[in-house]
């Protein structure tokens, strides 16, 4: 961070602008951010810890954290591969189209993943395109296990894409290059150079990723149908616990969510003190 | 989003480089199976229903009235998050203070939080029992199942797109032009006005963009504290999943494709813009 | 990752099963959440001593034709026990269920029933006493959306079967009376439960039409808060339909425990706990054992007042219909 040259910008005022503009925003920040979220804590521990405890581990939350996980394992690899292979093919070759895959690998960012959820309806559903003959071969995607890791799939597509593709482009292909002509395999240059350059920015955006896939709501809760213990992710089993009137439950879950935002914050502080 | 603009010099030896068809081939198929089959089976279902019947559920009185809520809830939101997202940017880069590290990482948080549970925590404290609902009630405020509350978890979700977008840029500012300015006996709001703001301005409509785009989009917050009113308090992708539920499946596809088309819409505009950014960045660095 | 894998390794560990069971899916409406979480158990215990066999229940739960429209897309539900006939009536139409289900068990495949009532917050501020008390000046109505929740549907028929009861069966004047009804409510809810939420957590509304079921076990569930419930003079006979989802059961291997769990739904023990939760039963043991639990009400029925679920059906509900030019719903 450059150093400001102090009062640049009002040399013959007091401090009382600086002042009044940082309360602003520490206020704001407390009263939209930081009470919200430590609001949920507050919940969680307002029946005591006893409680807290056998709400976190009853089974079906427990099944729902277990669930979680899972997707998010399940996720991320092939997330981090798509995501490096695509920054490869946009940042280091020319060819028609290349603008509009772009476009189309960052579509799931800007769309609704309630919208991704009909849209795996519309296709896999029993009345869909392809859902008769799923369901004819036995498969089943909807309401299971590969429904909710596809949905999450779209809905975290562009992640570790954005943020790998600006290094790799802003680092061009010298190295590579130069590896090439000493004789190295293309995998060994992947290994060996790419991958060591670009691993803070892998890293980053897998984290991002891995954050978005855990908390997933909109899409996963047309496709899930909700069966306990089985189908319900941590954030669906919230809502399910606030309507079995479960209030503090709701909140208990809430905490596993909240706990993994603040260990993605803490990675990605840690981070950017380390990428510079 | 992301810069495209490889430089054209080292076009010719790129074919050199490995693995072209392998990461084209990884490319396309994640893309195919994983995004644009779902997509055009939104797209093939909307296109079954006939442009008459389209027509007629898209300007249905229900659906431009959540079309309509969701576009100005997502506006107002949008106008809270670039103000506080300028202060909160400018507040990083220029000030030196006791907790600023801290103050950083914490814009992130919305980013990090499922939206889920962000909703249950807002629509809890906004709730007319709840911590900020009993302070606004006696002001005759009120926040849950009105828009104001669609807006809140909307701008909730989308606070860090302005500050992470303006950051940078302010970061990277020259100083010499503010401080001619300075020299010259400018007051400080004309220096801001005239110097500062030009140069982060494609930044902080980029962040703007986004923070609308994704406000539009937004779900999980505002269901838990929006309480589905139809005509008032129905965001679009809400109606959808209704329409879902009520079997009428050309209802939520033709509402799917409209929020489909503007997200599309609002991803050309904000790639437009932050190729306009890069340039103007690019001019300075 | 590490604590993700262990986490998941645990949850899964806990999960696995550890010999041979059975297993069916119920898929239910919504507010039956507290009923099949007590009668499970109890079932299980019954089929493991009878059969030998271990028997998990799986349950999900929603608006009941919310629910049967995932079905149709695919929800591999073994049972459904839900609160309205043209809720199953969609999944024999889908060829999932059978087209001859209400035969297969008694009572029309309804092992119990219950009627749309109020509950009212503490010591009936507003004087709410029957269906004309609802639409005073500044009377808030909370239940669900009839487009979504057969609890709602319930409840726009009873309103409407109460205003042809007093005007003489005209109908014009009974379509006005549920249309100020609807004007009445701030929230349409997706499910029963969620509008019990938002009048008993959220505390909005002045009364909650839903099952007396739901009134009763809420009032006891909140006791704290001092809801009274409160039974209209006159109200619609809810049946709750249960039927055997026989395309999925004949995959999934699971006719036998299915039927058998659906029986235990007659079985004196089923209709003990039935009634314990306030859903009015046929068996007069039960029947009396929970007497204090069920005030006198004059119900009228489907049948009787709209000729039956299929003209409801094409009248009502079909789109276009009364439903629809009655409900903010264009």
């Amino acid at each position: 961070m450059q150093a400001p040259p102090p009062g640049a910008l009002a040399p013959r005022a007091s401090q009382f602008v600086p002042r009044l503009l940082i309360g602003v925003a520490l206020a704001l920040t407390a009263i939209f951010v930081v009470v919200p979220m430590a609001y949920i804590f507050h919940r969680a521990f307002a029946e005591g810890w006893r409680l807290f405890a056998a709400n976190v581990l009853e089974p079906n939350t427990l099944h729902a954290i277990g669930l979680t996980a899972l997707v998010a394992v399940l996720v991320l690899p092939v997330n981090i591969a798509f995501g490096i292979a695509s920054a490869w093919l946009i940042a280091r070759f020319t060819f028609p189209g290349r603008k509009l895959l772009l476009t189309l690998i960052e579509i799931p960012f800007s769309i609704s993943p309630i919208i991704a959820g009909i849209c795996y309806l519309l296709l896999y559903g029993r009345q869909g395109l392809i859902g008769p003959w799923l369901i004819a071969h036995d498969m089943q995607i909807l309401f299971a296990l590969p429904g909710i890791v596809m949905v999450t799939l779209f809905v975290t597509a562009p992640f570790v894409m954005r943020e790998v593709l600006p290094l790799m482009q802003a680092q061009g292909s010298e190295q590579e290059q130069a590896a090439l002509t000493l004789g190295a395999s293309g995998w060994q240059v992947f290994r060996r150079v790419t991958l060591p350059n670009i691993r803070w920015a892998l890293l980053y955006g897998a984290v991002l990723c891995g954050a978005r896939a855990v908390g997933e709501f909109g899409g996963v809760s047309v496709v899930s149908g909700n069966i306990r213990g089985q189908t319900n992710t941590l954030p669906l089993q919230i809502e399910l616990l606030f309507n079995d009137l479960n209030v503090t439950g709701a909140f208990a879950a809430a905490t596993m969510l909240t706990l993994i935002a603040l260990v993605v914050l803490v990675m990605k502080t840690l981070m950017e003190m380390r990428r510079g | 989003m992301t810069p495209v603009n490889a430089p054209a010099s080292t076009r010719r030896s790129k074919r050199v480089l490995p693995g072209f068809g392998l990461t084209m081939g990884m490319t396309l198929t994640y893309l195919g199976v994983i995004v644009l089959l779902p997509v055009i089976a939104l797209v093939l279902k909307g296109a079954e229903i006939g442009p008459a019947r389209f027509f007629a559920i898209a300007t249905a009185p229900r659906t431009m009235a959540a079309l309509q809520l969701t576009l100005t809830a997502a506006a107002m939101a949008t106008v809270f998050n670039a103000v506080y997202g300028l202060l909160m940017a400018w507040v990083l880069v220029r000030y030196d203070f006791p907790g600023k590290r801290l103050l950083d990482a914490m814009v992130d948080i919305p980013f990090a939080l499922p939206t889920a549970v962000a909703g249950l925590a807002l629509s809890a404290l906004f709730a007319t029992n709840g911590w900020y609902g009993a302070l606004l009630e006696p002001l005759g405020i009120k926040v849950v199942f009105t828009i104001w509350g669609v807006a809140v978890a909307m701008s909730f979700t989308s606070i860090p797109f302005v500050i992470r977008a303006v950051q940078p840029v302010l970061e990277d500012l020259d100083p010499q032009y503010e401080q001619a300015a300075v020299t010259l006996g400018a007051h400080p709001f004309t220096i801001f006005c005239r110097v500062i703001f030009p140069a982060i301005l494609p930044a902080f409509l980029v962040g703007v963009t986004l923070s609308f785009a994704r406000s539009l989009g937004e779900f999980g917050a505002v269901v838990f504290i929006a309480g589905n009113l139809p005509m008032e308090t129905e965001i679009a992708s809400l109606l959808a999943v209704i329409r879902l539920e009520e079997y009428d499946y050309n209802g939520a596809s033709v509402i799917a494709l409209m929020l489909l088309l503007i997200a599309l819409l609002l991803l050309a505009v904000s790639n437009l813009m932050q190729a306009q950014a890069l340039r103007y960045k690019g001019g300075g660095s | 990752m590490k604590t993700y894998l262990i986490a998941a390794a645990l949850a899964f560990g806990l999960a696995a099963p550890a010999v041979a069971q059975d297993k069916i899916l119920n898929v239910s409406y919504d507010v039956a959440r507290e009923l099949f979480a007590e009668i499970n158990p109890v079932f299980a215990a019954k089929w493991k001593a009878e059969s030998g066999h271990d028997v998990v229940i799986d349950q999900s739960h929603g608006g009941s034709s919310k629910q049967a429209r995932a079905i149709l897309e695919g929800l591999p539900a073994d049972v459904v026990t839900f609160n309205q006939v043209t809720d199953i009536d969609v999944l024999a139409e889908g060829g999932l269920v059978d087209a001859n289900w209400r035969e297969a068990f008694g009572n029309n495949a309804s092992p119990y029933y219950s009627l749309p009532a109020f509950l009212v917050r503490k010591d009936n501020p507003k004087g709410i006493k029957d269906w004309d008390d609802l639409v005073k000046d500044g009377v808030q109505v909370v239940f669900p959306n009839p487009k979504t929740s057969g609890n709602a549907r319930y409840t726009y028929l009873a309103a409407y079967a109460y205003a042809l009861d007093k005007n003489g069966g005209d109908q014009a004047k009974a379509q006005e009376f549920v249309k100020d009804l609807f004007s009445h409510v701030p929230v349409f809810d997706q499910g029963g439960r969620a509008s019990t939420v938002t009048f008993a957590e959220k505390e909005i509304g002045d009364v909650l039409i839903t099952f007396e079921a739901e009134t009763g076990g809420i009032a006891k569930e909140y006791a704290d808060k001092g809801f009274v419930r409160v039974t209209p003079s006159l109200s619609l006979f809810s049946e709750f339909p249960v039927a055997i989802v026989t395309e999925n059961a004949k995959k999934a291997g699971s006719e036998a425990v299915s039927k058998a769990y659906l029986d235990f739904l007659y079985a004196p023990e089923g209709q003990q706990i039935l009634a314990k939760h306030f859903y009015r039963v046929y068996d007069e043991a039960a029947k009396a054992a929970f007497a204090a639990n069920f005030p006198e009400v004059k119900l009228v029925t489907v049948e009787d007042v709209f000729g039956g679920w299929d003209k409801v059906k094409s009248e009502h509900f079909a789109e276009g219909g009364i439903l629809d030019t009655v409900f903010v719903n264009q």
